[in-house]
């Protein structure tokens, strides 16, 4: 793409430089014609006796500038440099790089093919599947989850028995092919400033944490009337919905009352990105299989922890 | 250096010539020559190839045992495999040639030039091949000059077809240090070369066939960056090649029997043996020259007429400025070699080569970086404790097995540090690479700043089953972080 809105720029640019092609050729020619004044030294004398000998260049060394003046001739014909001239073999960087791809993905493809056709489980017990996968997550999950796939604040771990949507096999699959919009919303202004931290000590009384009594009994009436849509009467979650056991020790976004606080009152967005376009179907098979294995080290046959 | 512009050909003032600013080059036929410093560099053009033709076929452990893998990025060179991550050691191999050069140059000028040079060693072996084709340099002089025919052709024709054979074979060679060379001969035999390997088998083979046939002299002349700036490390105590101005002069031609003293002539009998065999088609008798490569071969040349004439040998040698100007004789000449640049040279040398080889052998044979999670620097874990997550490429640089255990210290504030990681001790085939995810765990009130320093130590571990040959562990430092709120 053109740089320029105007075409002006791309014959400027042209122009140039074929001028200055030109200009360097009509200059050796004239340095090869030329005869200056000759001799054992070069006729310069400096501090009272200090001469230059005179060793002229072999001829052949003109015609190296020569060869040089062909060379980037022939370069602009194949190669774009001529302005928006694109060249006669249509080179670009983008288009050597989707070589290389095509490439890469010629070479590894059959690979990658024979793990996509097995099951998941049987994946996640081959040695090299894991390996690959686990290369494939430290290039594209490390990020947010986390090297060990232990995850952070706003991220989810892994590596334990809890899962927002699903810990099978397929359902990590689907999570990686499609992605997940996880959705809280902000409930502070339905249940007021009062209204919000009642509900939050009735979550903490769910997992069995200090709770006020109180707060409790009046958060209970809210969370059947509000969260328990998403989160089930007793806070177990749905994991159709990505709604997040409340009756666990996990927290996603923080324990304490303050963390809680906020979640209920302004809510979360949690977004998982699509890998589907871009890592393809086949990468995201071993993917799953390996983030399968990080919590099932048994099925995995790998070494227990 | 001066010498040459003392001559007579010095331009006068009132004389002028007109001329172009590029020259035709006149070819050079140098004569052939025999004698003690022909015989060193016949040796060295031996070892020298020898080594070279002959490396890429040698096995090591069921592989090459030189062999530049650019593919994998892993240079075998016998039992040692580098790494990218060594590419000190090139450096360091750079700063030993260079400064070796400067020493050899400082003592004795241009002995790599002469003898050693890759140029000097390929037209030598260019030229023996000539001269057992075309003949000596009247031989071939005559045969340029007569007309073009038969004789000629076939001539010409052999000599280029062995040229350009030997350039082959050379260019096979050098490819032969970056592909495995047995495999190459194979492709080679069978005509199925990639791209690659046949560019630089031509592009190799050209360059040695250009510049050993064709521009031999051209090339220090004209292309030598380092020709020319070995000239600026030669001082009056240098050795040189040179004419002895003060018993050579006068020169003039005499019979076998006559007293030079009473002709009133010096030693030199103007034969011009010392410019007919000389590479570069310099006369030496005017003193140092840029152009000269140092090969002594006009020494030799000039010992044996000086042994025909029945006089002493040396009338052209090596020597240095200050000895030729106070006559000084050849353990004086020593003595001022040992002048303080010599010896720094040599120190500083010597300094560096034991550094490196030191440093080569005692390096342990896994390479550790410890690369922290940025993403989420802490996590708070069940028990209140704060986790790090790190990611450590382990290298594993030998053609063995390792197994390797990782453990870390903190600082005193940091007690209780918890390793978790996959199933220690970990396998690490040979010459390759993992990257192995490691938690690790502190219990928060022990933290009193946010950031500490802690050191990741992989050591070896013993299977249990063979003995470790040697205990070997490396450390590399890094962070672990602790947020405000939990401390």
């Amino acid at each position: 793409m053109s740089d320029f809105t105007a075409g002006f720029w791309d014959y400027y640019i042209g122009v140039i430089t074929v001028v200055s092609i030109v200009a360097c050729a009509v200059l050796l020619w004239g340095m090869s014609t030329q005869r200056v004044p000759g001799g054992a030294t070069t006729g310069h004398t400096w501090d009272e006796d200090l001469v230059e000998l005179n060793h002229p260049l072999p001829r052949w060394w003109i015609w190296l500038f020569y060869i040089t003046i062909v060379f980037s001739l022939v370069y602009l014909v194949l190669y774009p440099g001529l302005g928006s001239y694109a060249g006669s073999t249509k080179w670009t960087s983008k288009g050597e790089y989707e070589a290389e791809i095509k490439q890469a993905n010629a070479q590894y493809g059959p690979l990658y093919e024979k793990y996509a056709a097995q099951d998941l489980k049987q994946v996640a017990a081959d040695p090299q599947a894991r390996a690959i996968g686990q290369r494939l997550f430290l290039n594209y999950c490390a990020q947010c989850h986390a090297s060990d796939g232990g995850g952070s604040r706003g991220f989810p771990n892994l590596t334990d028995q809890d899962w927002l949507y699903g810990g099978e096999p397929e359902t990590i699959k689907a999570s990686i092919l499609n992605g997940r919009n996880g959705i809280m919303p902000p409930l502070g202004a339905a249940l007021g400033e009062e209204g919000t931290k009642d509900a939050a000590h009735y979550v903490l009384s769910l997992s069995g944490r200090t709770s006020d009594p109180v707060r409790v009994a009046r958060g209970k009436e809210k969370f059947s009337a509000i969260c328990a849509a998403c989160h089930g009467a007793g806070g177990k979650g749905n994991p159709q919905l990505g709604a997040a056991d409340l009756s666990d020790r996990i927290w996603l976004h923080g324990s304490s009352e303050a963390a809680l606080i906020e979640t209920i009152g302004k809510g979360r967005a949690s977004v998982m990105p699509a890998h589907k376009d871009f890592l393809g179907e086949a990468r995201v098979h071993i993917l799953a299989a390996y983030v399968y294995s990080l919590s099932n080290p048994q099925s995995a046959g790998m070494p227990v922890r | 250096m001066n010498d040459s512009l003392k001559g007579p050909e010095l331009r006068k003032p009132d004389e002028f010539i007109e001329e172009a600013l590029y020259e035709v080059r006149e070819k050079i036929y140098p004569r052939a020559v025999g004698g003690w410093f022909a015989g060193w560099r016949v040796a060295m053009v031996l070892v020298t190839q020898i080594v070279f033709y002959g490396t890429p076929w040698l096995p090591w452990n069921g592989r090459q045992a030189v062999l530049f893998d650019l593919a994998a990025r892993k240079f075998h060179i016998f039992g040692l495999v580098l790494w990218p991550q060594d590419f000190i050691y090139l450096t360091l191999l750079l700063v030993i040639s260079a400064l070796a050069l400067f020493l050899f140059t400082a003592v004795a000028g241009r002995l790599w030039c002469g003898y050693a040079c890759p140029q000097t060693v390929y037209t030598e072996i260019f030229m023996w091949i000539e001269r057992k084709v075309e003949g000596d340099r009247q031989h071939r002089i005559k045969l340029d000059g007569g007309p073009f025919g038969l004789r000629k052709l076939r001539l010409k024709a052999a000599k280029h077809g062995l040229w350009i054979a030997l350039a082959l074979w050379t260019g096979f060679t050098f490819v032969g240090y970056f592909t495995p060379i047995r495999e190459l001969a194979g492709e080679v035999a069978m005509l199925a070369l990639g791209p690659w390997e046949s560019f630089w088998i031509l592009f190799y083979g050209f360059a040695t066939y250009g510049n050993a046939g064709w521009m031999r002299e051209q090339v220090c002349m004209h292309m030598c960056p380092y020709a020319r700036f070995q000239s600026a490390m030669f001082d009056t105590d240098t050795l040189i090649i040179t004419y002895d101005k003060g018993r050579g002069e006068p020169r003039g031609a005499r019979p076998r029997s006559a007293d030079p003293k009473a002709a009133g002539l010096g030693d030199c009998v103007d034969c011009d043996i010392c410019v007919q065999v000389c590479p570069t088609g310099i006369d030496i008798r005017k003193g140092l020259q840029y152009e000269c490569i140092g090969c002594a071969a006009c020494i030799d040349g000039c010992d044996r007429v000086m042994k025909k004439m029945g006089y002493r040998p040396g009338l052209i040698r090596y020597s240095t400025e200050n000895a030729l100007r106070h006559g000084w004789d050849f353990r004086q000449m020593v003595k001022r070699a040992l002048r303080p640049r010599v010896l720094v040279y040599a120190a500083v040398l010597s300094a560096v080569t034991l550094g490196a080889a030191a440093s080569l052998a005692l390096r342990a044979p896994i390479k550790v970086d410890v690369i922290r999670d940025r993403a989420g620097l802490a996590r708070e874990v069940e028990g209140g404790k704060i986790e790090n997550v790190y990611r450590l490429q382990i290298m594993n640089t030998e053609e063995r097995s390792h197994r390797f255990v990782i453990r870390v210290t903190g600082s005193d504030e940091l007690e209780h540090l918890e390793v978790l990681t996959e199933a220690q001790p970990l396998e690490i085939g040979p010459v390759s690479s993992r990257a192995v995810p490691v938690r690790v765990r502190a219990e928060p009130e022990h933290a009193r700043r946010s950031s500490q320093p802690i050191t990741f130590i992989v050591e070896a571990s013993d299977d249990g089953k063979h003995p470790l040959p040697e205990v070997f562990s490396v450390r590399e430092r890094s962070s672990f972080f602790v947020p405000g709120e939990s401390r």
